[in-house]
C-alpha cells in the first residue's frame, strides 16, 4: 500500500522520537561510567561530558583494595542467593497448591494471600516483630525471611501451573505415582521457564534491596553493598553529611569519582545479565496480567 | 464418583414408583474425604501459610498497637487501651496534614505522568517496521527498571548538583545554577521525572503484549472501508488495549498514597520537608528514628484504610462505566 505524505513524516518523526528517549535512558547511566573513570577536578568543574576526563582507573583499584566493599559484596551475594532459595521454594509450593481447582478451601486460601496485596501489617509492626519479638537484629533472616514471598509471584506461577494440561497428572497417578511425585518428577521440569522467570525477579529485588538492612542491620560488617552505597551516595544529602564525615568515606563532602564507581560495581552484574534473560522476564509480566 | 456428587440431593423414582432422595453427603464427610485424597497438596501450603500469618496477619494484628500505648520493655503489644488517643493526636498535628496533602499531590502527580506514557512509547514501538530496531530500543528502555533505588538516587544527583550535566546546560542557555534537591519547590518535579525515567521503558511489556493480541483481519478491514493509520489507532488499537489500560489504572489508583517511600526517603532533605515529606516518611522518622510505636501505627494504619477505600471506589466505578473490574 502507498503511504501517505503525512505517514512519512510520522514515521521520520517517530524514529528520532523513540531514539532520543532511548538516548534519555542510557545517559545518566553513560555520564557515570565517565565519571568514573575521570579525575574529581574535571567532574566538580563540570568538565566531564560522556567522555572521561583525566582519564584514571585509580579508584576503581582503591575501591576495590577496600576490605569492607567485599565483605558488604559477598554480603549481597549471600543474601540473594540464600533469599532466592527460600522464596522459590515457598513461592513454587503455594503456587502450585493454590492451582489446584478442585481444591477444598482454594477460595479461601487464596484470598487470604491476595487480601495482602491491598492491605498489609504496615512498617512498624513488621518492624518490631521481626526486631523485638523473632530477635532477628543483625541475622541473615531479618533480611531473607520476612519478605521471602511476591503474592504476585505467586498469581503468576498459578497462572502458569493452571495452563498445563491435566492429562499429564492424570496419567502419572493412574501409573501409581503420588501426588508429590507428580509435582516434583513431572510439573517442576516442564515449568522451567516460569521458574526461571521467578527467580530473576526474585533476585533483581534482591540484589537491589536495601531497606530491610537500614532497619535491621546495624553492624556495618553484616551490610550488604547497597548499604555500602548509600553512605556513600547520601554524602551529598545535608542530613547524612556529618556521619559520613566521621565515617572517613569522604572528605569534605564526599568524591563523586567514588560515588560513580561504587555505583557502577553494584549494578554491574544485574545489568550486564538482563539483555540476554528478556524473553524470560517478558513472559513473566505477561503471564501476571492474565487473572 | 464424579457422578454419584452430582447425583446426591436428587429425587429419583424407584422400581414402585416411590419418590427416593439420593442421600447427600454431609460437610464434614466431604472435608475429611477431601482432605485424605489431597493431603499432599494441603502439606505443600503448610510452610507459605505459617510464612503469611507470621508476616503478614501477625503484624495486621499488631495494628492493634495504634489502640495501646506501648511501654518500653512491656508487652509487644502494648499496655494500656487508650482507643482513639492516637488517631486524634495526628487529626490535631498540622504536621500530618501537611504531610497528607505532599503525599496526594505526589501520588496523584506521578500517577498522572507515569501512567500514560508507557501507553504512548507503546503505542510508537508498535509503529516501528525494523524488528531489530524494536527490539533494542526495548531492551534499553528497561534498563533504568533493574537498577536499585540506591542507584537512581546516586543517579540523580549527580545529574543535579550544581556543576553537574543539567546545570551546565541551564548555565549556557544564560540560566542561573539550581541546587534542585535543596529546593523544596524542585522536588516534585525532580522525583515524578525520575520515576516516568524509571517506569515508561517497563512498562510496555504489559501493553506491547495486549497489542499483539489484536485481531489484524480488524485492520485489514478497517483499511478495505478507507480507515487511515490515525483513525485506525483511535478506533481499533485503543479500545484493543482498553481493558488492559483499564485493570492497571485501577490498582495504581489504589496504590496511589504507596507513592514509593523508599525513593522519597533517599531523595529528601530537611531543606525540602515542605513538600518532599510523605505519610511514609513522616511515620518512619517517627515510628523507626524516634520509636513512637503507637503514634506511627495509627498513622500507617490511616493510610492502609485509604489505600483499600480507593482501590474499592475505583474499581466500583469501572464496573459500572466500563465492566472491567478486579473483582
Amino acid at each position: 500500500m502507498k503511504e501517505s505524505l503525512g505517514y512519512k513524516v510520522f514515521k521520520v518523526f517517530n524514529y528520532s522520537i523513540i531514539t532520543g528517549f532511548v538516548f534519555l535512558c542510557l545517559y545518566p547511566f553513560l555520564q557515570i561510567i565517565a565519571e568514573s573513570f575521570s579525575s574529581e577536578s574535571m567532574i566538580r568543574g563540570g568538565h566531564v561530558n560522556l567522555i572521561p576526563r583525566q582519564f584514571n582507573t585509580w579508584t576503581y583499584q582503591v575501591m576495590m583494595s577496600d576490605p569492607l566493599f567485599w565483605i558488604n559484596y559477598r554480603n549481597t551475594l549471600v543474601y540473594t542467593v540464600v533469599g532466592v532459595v527460600i522464596s522459590m521454594i515457598l513461592t513454587t509450593m503455594a503456587a502450585y497448591a493454590l492451582s489446584k481447582k478442585d481444591l477444598m478451601g482454594r477460595g479461601f486460601f487464596l484470598f487470604l494471600f491476595a487480601f495482602t496485596m491491598f492491605f498489609s501489617g504496615g512498617l512498624i509492626p513488621t518492624f518490631m516483630l521481626v526486631r523485638n519479638f523473632l530477635g532477628w537484629a543483625n541475622t541473615i533472616w531479618a533480611i531473607v525471611i520476612p519478605g521471602a514471598i511476591g503474592v504476585f509471584n505467586i498469581l503468576i506461577m498459578k497462572t502458569f501451573f493452571e495452563a498445563l494440561p491435566k492429562e499429564l497428572e492424570e496419567a502419572a497417578i493412574i501409573d501409581g505415582c503420588s501426588q508429590m511425585g507428580v509435582f516434583i518428577k513431572i510439573i517442576l521440569p516442564l515449568s522451567k521457564a516460569v521458574i526461571a522467570t521467578q527467580v530473576l525477579f526474585y533476585a533483581v529485588g534482591a540484589w537491589n534491596a536495601w531497606f530491610p538492612a537500614l532497619l535491621y542491620m546495624q553492624d556495618r560488617q553484616l551490610q550488604p553493598v547497597a548499604m555500602y552505597l548509600r553512605g556513600l551516595v547520601m554524602g551529598a544529602n545535608s542530613l547524612t553529611t556529618g556521619a559520613m564525615a566521621e565515617s572517613g568515606a569522604g572528605q569534605q563532602g564526599v568524591s563523586q569519582n567514588v560515588g560513580a564507581v561504587a555505583i557502577i560495581l553494584t549494578s554491574l552484574p544485574i545489568i550486564s545479565i538482563y539483555p540476554f534473560l528478556q524473553k524470560y522476564f517478558v513472559t513473566g509480566v505477561t503471564l501476571g496480567a492474565v487473572k | 464418583m464424579q457422578a454419584s456428587k452430582k447425583l446426591s440431593g436428587m429425587k429419583i423414582k424407584d422400581h414402585d414408583g416411590n419418590e427416593v432422595v439420593i442421600p447427600k453427603t454431609s460437610f464434614g464427610k466431604k472435608a475429611t474425604k477431601g482432605f485424605k485424597q489431597n493431603w499432599q497438596i494441603y502439606s505443600l501450603l503448610l510452610l507459605p501459610l505459617i510464612w503469611l500469618i507470621i508476616f503478614q496477619y501477625i503484624p495486621m494484628a499488631g495494628n492493634a498497637i495504634a489502640f495501646r500505648r506501648f511501654a518500653p520493655g512491656g508487652s509487644i503489644l502494648g499496655e494500656t487501651f487508650v482507643g482513639w488517643h492516637f488517631f486524634q493526636m495526628f487529626w490535631a498535628d498540622t504536621i500530618f496534614w501537611r504531610v497528607f496533602w505532599n503525599t496526594v499531590i505526589l501520588g496523584v502527580g506521578t500517577l498522572l505522568w507515569t501512567f500514560p506514557m508507557p501507553i504512548i512509547f507503546a503505542l510508537l514501538l508498535n509503529e516501528i517496521k525494523s524488528k531489530k530496531f524494536k527490539k533494542v530500543a526495548q531492551t534499553l528502555s528497561y534498563l533504568p527498571h533493574f537498577l536499585s533505588v540506591v542507584v537512581v538516587v546516586g543517579l540523580i544527583q549527580q545529574l543535579t548538583r550544581t556543576a553537574g550535566p543539567i546545570n551546565n546546560l541551564l548555565y549556557s542557555l544564560g540560566f542561573e545554577r539550581i541546587p534542585f534537591l535543596m529546593r523544596a519547590e524542585w522536588f516534585r518535579t525532580v522525583f515524578i521525572t525520575s520515576r516516568v525515567w524509571q517506569t515508561t521503558g517497563w512498562g510496555t511489556i504489559l501493553y506491547l503484549a495486549a497489542l499483539t493480541n489484536i485481531d489484524p483481519t480488524l485492520y485489514e478491514a478497517a483499511m478495505m472501508d478507507g480507515a487511515n493509520r490515525w483513525q485506525q489507532t483511535l478506533f481499533i488499537t485503543l479500545p484493543g488495549i482498553a481493558p488492559t489500560v483499564i485493570t492497571l489504572l485501577i490498582l495504581n489508583v489504589g496504590w496511589v498514597l504507596g507513592v514509593n517511600f523508599e525513593q522519597v526517603l533517599l531523595l529528601q532533605d530537611p531543606l525540602t520537608f515542605r513538600t518532599s515529606d510523605i505519610i511514609g516518611t513522616y511515620l518512619f522518622r517517627l515510628g523507626i528514628e524516634q520509636a513512637n510505636f503507637s503514634f506511627a501505627t495509627a498513622v500507617g494504619l490511616f493510610q492502609s484504610l485509604i489505600g483499600i477505600f480507593l482501590l474499592t471506589i475505583t474499581n466500583l466505578l469501572s464496573k459500572k462505566l466500563t465492566d472491567t473490574s478486579l473483582w
